[in-house]
């Protein structure tokens, strides 16, 4: 992803280049590399540096990002936006600490705005390197909710924190039980116990009594995230009682809960995640066959009668033929919205400047969107507000949206047939 | 443990010590801020390994859970802060304090009942894996949802809160590098330095001779917990958020662990360079990487990793020792 | 809550524990024998994991019919490894062999990571979702499977130790290198085999694992700490220890779940650790040094 070096761009002191005597090879790897390509006779392109992990256990949604931004130029001069982006990705390798040494070097390079970076931990850490350089950072996926309460004023993120996923996700129950006539009494709340699940626990536990949801959270059992086996979490979900099963999870602990839940024959009326990753994702469908039918995420999702969503589709068909965009939507979509939003930005700061930068991201009003929500639009903390969730149920091995209705592609089911009772 | 110790800074030694330092100290004003942020790391991890050397380099006691202690002061100096409102130039103190209760306690059972060698490194790792998952589930200060600091932007440099720009934060780690480095010159020329040494060498020769092996190794236990526990403060202010699986892991041990023994162990300059040396490492393999275009993730690492095979191979007693013979920097001339 | 449930989750954890049991039955070998403390022992069974992994891929064969293939195979990387590397390492003190291992654990971790990519594989066998019901109770086939293969290559091994001449011999070597030395034993090469059979160990633990979690690169290091937790708790060395540790373990972890919140279950396991640590150094069944 990096571009060739430039030569013009070696403007390291020579002092700097002498401590790394120690090591001539990283001297000339550190030293010699311009990653941003000097456009000539446009001297106005915005440099943007994406921070994804590309490896690491956070790889494959790292490189999943990457494939919205690696649509976004094309697309975005075909949509009539007449700016010039130079877009230079890094891999922080799921490490924090590398994430904002990966900042520091970006805008050390030159960048203009920072996107990225898929993780809450590492969101934080760019986020101090941007504040301090001025450099504006776009947040494309990080729910944890802090970050936008730190009192940043270069940080700006396109996507919910995690009690408003949460929020978002259990309105959403409401509907889709009153969609389907059935309606649980009784659940078992399980959520992993990372930094994500941990915000959507507590996001829970403050909304579940002020939204007035009609069932009752019998147990809440938390698990570790580096879980060997779910066995027992399993045992103690369905010794509960419960009718059905409230999911916050990664995508590996869903797979092993799923299977677990078969081998230990407990059949609740239905999982339902009110926001986290896992279910919809494609290898939950190639691990699990036909076990991972019916089950329901309340995500933010594209809408797939949007007509840049339809463009966006197209592109990411084009460019990478051989994967399903299905499986790749959520990220791709936040991913591609974050470079279109900078874009957008920059058409009307007519600079490079951080500080107006920061002052046109502030003032965004996108009616055209990817996902499902309200305009593009960021509070005075650059939180965006109107992003809206999707209940997707999986169906024939894909995630289908069956509410909110504007949206839908197929009525929901619900109870689910038994694990036993599936083609 | 044979490896040679220190060689008592003479003339030459003394002056090149003050090179480097005046060098590191002029080092920011011509370097860009990435490499400002390069060589902050490697600072702290020239920290952190000179308090670990302190147990194991100089008292032979492997303590490969040494992140408790920096996790410890990280947390209680961030919870007094966000909390209370203390001043993290006040709060070290009680971050030492409790570092120094736990060292004290581990040390304390450890040496007791008699667990040492393996045993021991186990132990540590075990207390700082218990009290990892512990912190995953201590709300007070957010659990494993992470603990956030507020960050305002402040336009002067405000050492008593720890706020400032990214230069502040080096010096403040420098004058902490150099201040541990003093500190452990002057405990090697004391008798508990000699202690240490004829414990780490030949612990019932030790006792034989009267040495209160017991007390001793509780002093380089704490000493050593103690010093750790600023990196976790530094690491507190300098990151703004801390998550235990981050700050409390394993790999953060053995990240810890790594320049001392690389560098040289239990020598005084070891921990310095080797965290310069496996720093650049990483980050000029990372360059290499990218200017070859190689895009496929997991090669810099195992390029890092047969890097320190070959280093721990033909190297045993880490970098420092075979290099300052080269500079003729040993004191009799003959190690 | 129900009695059902406290069995059921118990005996899982037995069964999950003869799995552990077997995997660090491995490590107290190699230590118990060679004095190297294995810190690329979970990198190891990740190894055998995506060996199995693959070759299910390829040949649909079951992974407990490639159990021995794997052990074979593990045997020699085991056998080179210590040749090769770790010997010059047996008199250097414990913090060297440390890193030694440490970097040829990143190495493993970063290789199958560039070799296989990040996400998670796993063997999909036709009784994947099996299980017995017996009143009450309800066994995970997949489960009982391994359980039973673990004790079956635990029983090999120490009738190996036992009866055959090389077990013996290996058994002299670590009861008295000095002496093994002098009545002309080639230590070297029984440090060697010893390497080799606790790679084996480990290797068909993995086949076994397969069975039960899906593999990752960055599974390793877990494993690796807990089959030391496991080695220290029944006793460095000893081979009995080791499959009790293992189960200790096992249903400890297991009904901590049930009774704590299931993410702070791993407490009780170091917990467990630091207790026998303190109170009885050399572990549940080793032997005084």
């Amino acid at each position: 992803m990096t571009s060739t070096s430039n030569k013009s761009a070696r403007r390291l002191p020579g002092v700097t280049r002498r401590t790394f005597t120690g090591s001539a090879i990283a001297a000339a790897a550190v030293a010699g590399v311009a990653p941003f390509n000097i456009v000539r006779g446009q001297a106005a392109a915005l440099k943007v540096g994406v921070i994804l992990p590309k490896s690491g256990p956070q790889a494959f949604f790292g490189q999943s990002c990457q494939r919205g931004i690696d649509i976004a130029p094309a697309l975005l001069a075909e949509m009539g936006y007449n700016v010039k982006l130079d877009v230079t990705s890094v891999d922080f390798e799921t490490n924090v600490d590398l994430a904002r040494s990966r900042a520091e070097k970006l805008v050390n390079d030159g960048a203009h705005v920072l996107i990225g970076p898929f993780d809450s931990g590492a969101a934080g850490a760019i986020a101090q390197v941007a504040e301090q350089k001025g450099v504006p950072f776009m947040i494309n996926i990080a729910a944890a909710p802090q970050i936008t309460e730190q009192g940043y004023k270069y940080v700006f993120r396109n996507f919910p924190t995690a009690p408003m996923l949460i929020g978002n996700g259990l309105s959403l129950m409401k509907e889709f039980f009153k969609a389907t006539g059935a309606t649980p009494k009784t659940a078992v709340f399980m959520h992993v116990n990372d930094t994500f699940g941990q915000a959507s626990a507590r996001g829970v536990e403050a909304l579940f009594p002020r939204l007035e949801m009609p069932f009752k959270i019998l147990e809440t059992i938390s698990y570790d995230p580096a879980a060997r086996d779910l066995s027992v979490e399993v045992a103690k979900a369905k010794a509960s009682g419960a009718e059905m099963v409230m999911l916050v999870s990664r995508l590996n602990d869903s797979i092993l809960l799923v299977r677990e839940m078969v081998k230990q024959r407990f059949e609740p009326m239905g999982i339902i995640s009110p926001g986290s990753p896992g279910m919809y994702e494609e290898q939950f469908f190639t691990t699990l066959g036909k076990f991972s039918e019916y089950c329901v995420t309340n995500v933010p999702w594209y809408n797939p009668k949007s007509e840049i969503a339809q463009k966006v589709a197209g592109a990411f068909r084009k460019q990478f033929p051989n994967d399903r965009l299905i499986g790749h939507i959520f990220n791709v979509g936040f991913s591609f919205e974050s470079m279109m939003i900078v874009a957008d930005a920059y058409q009307r700061a007519k600079s490079t400047n951080g500080q107006a930068l920061a002052e046109a991201l502030r003032a965004t009003k996108i009616d055209k969107r990817v996902m499902i929500g309200g305009a593009i639009q960021f509070n005075e903390k650059g939180q965006a507000t109107t992003i809206a969730s999707a209940a997707l149920q999986n169906r024939n091995l894909e995630p289908k949206v069956v509410l909110p209705a504007e949206a839908q592609e197929l009525k929901p089911v619900f109870p689910v047939p038994g694990w036993n009772n599936r083609g | 443990m044979s490896g040679p110790r220190r060689a008592a800074p003479g003339g030459r030694a003394r002056v090149l010590l003050g090179l480097l330092l005046a060098l590191l100290m002029l080092l920011p004003f011509v370097v860009n801020p990435y490499l400002l942020s390069v060589l902050t790391l490697i600072l702290y991890l020239a920290y952190v390994g000179q308090a670990w050397n302190v147990m194991m380099g100089f008292a032979g006691q492997l303590s490969l859970g040494h992140s408790l202690y920096v996790g410890l002061g990280a947390y209680v100096s961030a919870a007094l802060f966000v909390h209370y409102g203390v001043p993290p130039a006040l709060g070290f103190l009680a971050a030492i304090l409790v570092a120094l209760v736990f060292g004290a306690a581990i040390g304390f059972l450890a040496f007791r009942f008699g667990v040492s060698g393996v045993y021991f490194a186990l132990l540590t790792i075990a207390f700082a894996e218990f009290t990892r998952i512990g912190f995953d589930h201590f709300d007070w200060v957010g659990g494993s949802g992470g603990f956030f600091l507020k960050v305002a932007q402040r336009d002067y440099n405000d050492l008593v809160n720890l706020r400032g720009s990214p230069e502040m934060f080096y010096y403040l780690l420098l004058a902490m590098t150099a201040g541990c480095f003093l500190l452990c010159h002057r405990l090697m020329q004391s008798r508990i330095g000699f202690y240490w040494l004829a414990i780490r060498e030949d612990q019932e020769a030790a006792q034989a001779v009267g040495i209160d092996v017991f007390r001793y190794k509780m002093l380089a236990v704490m000493l050593s917990a103690a010093l750790a526990s600023l990196a976790g403060v530094f690491t507190a202010f300098f990151n703004n958020n801390l998550f235990p699986f981050q700050i409390f892991g394993i790999e953060k041990s053995i990240e810890i662990i790594l320049g001392p023994i690389i560098g040289g162990l239990g020598t005084l300059f070891g921990p310095i360079l080797g965290a310069f040396v496996l720093t650049v490492l990483a980050e000029g393999l990372r360059g290499t990487m990218e200017a070859l275009g190689v895009v496929l993730p997991g090669v810099k690492q195992v390029f890092y990793g047969i890097c320190l095979l070959f280093v721990i191979m033909f190297l045993p007693h880490g970098i420092w020792p075979s290099l300052r013979r080269r500079l003729g920097l040993d004191s009799d001339g003959r190690r | 809550m129900p009695i059902e449930l406290y069995l059921n989750v118990a005996l899982g954890g037995v069964l999950t524990g003869l799995v552990y049991g077997l995997m660090a039955l491995g490590l107290s070998v190699i230590f118990g024998v060679v004095r190297v403390v294995n810190f690329a022992h979970g990198e190891m069974m990740t190894l055998a994991m995506y060996a199995a992994v693959m070759l299910f891929v390829y040949f649909k064969l079951d992974p407990l019919l490639l159990m021995l293939p794997i052990m074979a195979t593990l045997f020699l990387f085991g056998y080179a490894m210590q040749t090769a590397v770790i010997n010059p390492f047996i008199t250097r003190p414990e913090h060297s062999q440390f890193i030694l291992l440490v970097a040829i654990a990143i190495i493993m971790i970063n290789g199958l990571l560039m070799f296989f990519g990040p996400n998670a594989r796993n063997v999909l066998v036709d009784y994947a979702y099996d299980s017995y019901q017996i009143g009450p109770i309800l066994l995970d086939k997949v489960r009982v499977i391994a359980a039973l293969a673990a004790l079956a290559v635990a029983a090999a091994l120490f009738a190996f130790f036992r009866y055959a001449p090389t077990g013996k011999a290996i058994r002299a070597c670590a009861d008295n290198n000095r002496g093994a030395l002098v009545v002309g034993l080639n230590v070297k090469r029984l440090y060697a085999l010893t390497f080799g059979l606790g790679s084996a160990c480990v290797g068909a633990a993995g086949c076994m694992m397969v069975l039960l979690v899906d593999v990752t690169p960055m599974l390793g290091p877990t494993y690796t700490l807990l089959a030391f937790v496991i080695v220290i708790v029944g006793g460095l060395g000893s081979m009995g220890g080791a499959l009790l540790g293992g189960l200790l373990v096992g249903v400890s972890e297991a009904l901590a779940g049930l009774v704590l919140t299931p993410s702070a279950k791993s407490m009780v396991t170091f917990a467990l650790l630091i207790l026998v640590l303190l109170l009885r150094p050399q572990g549940l069944l080793g032997r005084k040094a």
